[in-house]
């Protein structure tokens, strides 16, 4: 098997807002299909790295390379394209309130791919439908459940043809018996090998799907590995120490 | 008694056409307020540093100066200054919207900030630029919520656009004022005007919020919340 391609490559990203400083260089490479999962205490700094990473948040220095091309972040265009390619499903869902489920997953297809209105459609019905929506394509986000509603977000996700998923703790806003839904979505898409990085606070995810783990604390990553070496019997990495102390807590997410 | 109600009866189709003259006026002038308003709220949102402060002093003369003395500034200085001829319909229906659009800009700007962050944030995220996401996503959903405040808003200018009698716009008042100075039937000729006027407000109402109705976000209550 040959070595995988890297998809993206972010280099030495600084982030801080006023005084406070949230990422001090952070560099990761993600090959293609690879599944990263990204650990570390709160206010570490998991969900400003990856909004810097599709630049929802703008880094005060550092790089970020798709497929070996630097992104110029000044160029609003570049940026646009940027976003495109690299998805970003939230911790809140973050749907349109005022449009369907299935107008959620069209609108950026019409508005940025300049998809028409029918074939707009077509696909958004076909990803509503991976993910277990067909039939809840008209409902407004009002009348879904917190896990259908990641679930739409997801499909408009994925409607853009991303070639890079963040997933900023899914599952962390879901009642517990809707966790497994979402869960189930995220594994398909793993299994059809999408590249991924997520936040979670679900160390019960990590061995299933995780090829690597970054464990982040105070701005940086303190230590990262495949979950064998940072989790392995008897290893003594502050990643280990973290999750059990998050595991004594009953293996909540926040 | 019987001499009221003749005068009233004579003089009803005139009144009703002053009536459609009001109405125009105001809903030139609150349209006007609106497409000006919205603009202005963006502005102050997201324009930068220097447009803020240029649109917050627009905000703070038309809504620190009375409606009258702009009228007169409007009409009979800047107009004549200017050597421009306008209509005095034209010139309150610019005035009035020039005010309402302070006002609404501060609606709208208040319903856009209301409105989750994240949503914007999603909508970037997507690849949507900044005006799409603010046409797309801000905008259908912070002009909803305005309604109520807009309904608010139309019922005021209604009332101001009586002022618009002094600089001779055949509307409601002028023809009232016109007719009571020829007939010394003042009693009944400015109750009739204030119906008029009562009706006009209670159809515009109605309306709104019949609108409001049609165009509300199915799975939620009237509040905006979820149920
Ligand atoms: N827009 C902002 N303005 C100011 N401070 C911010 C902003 N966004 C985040 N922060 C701060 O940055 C720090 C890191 O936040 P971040 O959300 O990245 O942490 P996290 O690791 O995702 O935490 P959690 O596990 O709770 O989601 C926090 O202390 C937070 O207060
Ligand atoms: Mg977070």
């Amino acid at each position: 098997m040959t070595a995988a391609k890297t998809i993206l490559e972010v280099e030495g990203l600084h982030k801080s807002f006023g005084d406070n400083t949230i990422l001090k260089g952070v560099s990761l490479t993600l090959k293609e299909g690879e599944i990263k999962v990204l650990i570390g205490p709160s206010g570490g700094g998991k969900s400003t790295l990856l909004q810097c990473i599709n630049c929802l948040v703008t880094p005060e220095s550092g790089t970020i390379s798709l497929h070996g091309n630097t992104v110029n972040l000044e160029n609003k265009k570049e940026l646009y394209q940027l976003r495109q390619r690299v998805g970003m499903i939230f911790q809140e869902f973050n749907l349109f309130d005022h449009l369907t489920a299935l107008e959620n997953v069209t609108i950026a297809l019409r508005k940025v791919k300049n998809f028409s209105k029918v074939s707009a459609e077509k696909r958004a019905r076909l990803e509503l439908e991976q993910v277990g929506l067909g039939d809840k394509t008209d409902l407004y986000p009002a009348q879904l459940s917190g896990g259908q509603k990641q679930r739409v977000a997801i499909a408009r996700t994925l409607a853009m043809d991303p070639e890079v998923l963040l997933l900023d703790e899914p599952t962390s806003a879901l009642d517990p018996e809707l966790v497994g839904e979402v869960i189930a979505v995220i594994k398909a898409l793993a299994a059809k090998g999408m590249t991924m990085i997520m936040a979670t606070h679900q160390i019960s995810l990590i061995s299933g799907l995780a090829q690597n783990v970054l464990f982040m604390e105070n701005g940086v990553i303190a230590e990262q590995g495949s979950p064998k070496e940072l989790l392995g019997a008897g290893k003594q990495t502050r990643t280990q120490g973290f999750c059990d102390r998050l595991s004594d807590l009953g293996e909540g997410g926040s | 008694m019987y001499a009221s109600f003749a005068v009233i009866i004579d003089s009803f189709p005139y009144l009703i056409q002053g009536a459609f003259i009001t109405a125009g006026i105001v809903v030139c002038a609150m349209l006007f307020g609106l497409v000006l308003g919205v603009c202005i709220a963006i502005g102050i949102i997201y324009g930068p540093r220097p447009l803020r402060y240029l649109l917050n002093l627009y905000l703070w003369i038309f809504r620190g100066v009375p409606v009258l003395v702009l009228l007169f500034l409007f009409y009979f200085g800047l107009l004549t200054y200017l050597g421009l001829n306008l209509s005095a319909f034209a010139s309150v229906a610019i005035v009035l919207g020039l005010t309402t659009a302070a006002y609404q800009a501060n609606i709208f700007k208040g319903a856009i900030l209301s409105l989750p962050r994240g949503q914007f944030l999603a909508a970037s995220s997507l690849g949507m630029s900044d005006i799409q996401a603010i046409k797309s996503i801000l905008l259908p959903q912070a002009l909803r919520m305005s309604i109520p405040a807009w309904s608010n808003e139309y019922s005021i200018i209604l009332k101001d656009s009586a002022l618009a009698f002094v600089i001779g716009a055949p509307e409601i008042m002028a023809r009232t004022q016109f007719i009571a100075s020829r007939t010394y039937q003042h009693l009944p000729l400015y109750i009739t005007a204030g119906i008029i006027y009562f009706v006009l407000t209670w159809l515009g109402v109605r309306l709104l919020l019949q609108l409001e109705k049609s165009v509300r976000i199915p799975g939620y209550s009237d509040h905006g919340t979820n149920p």
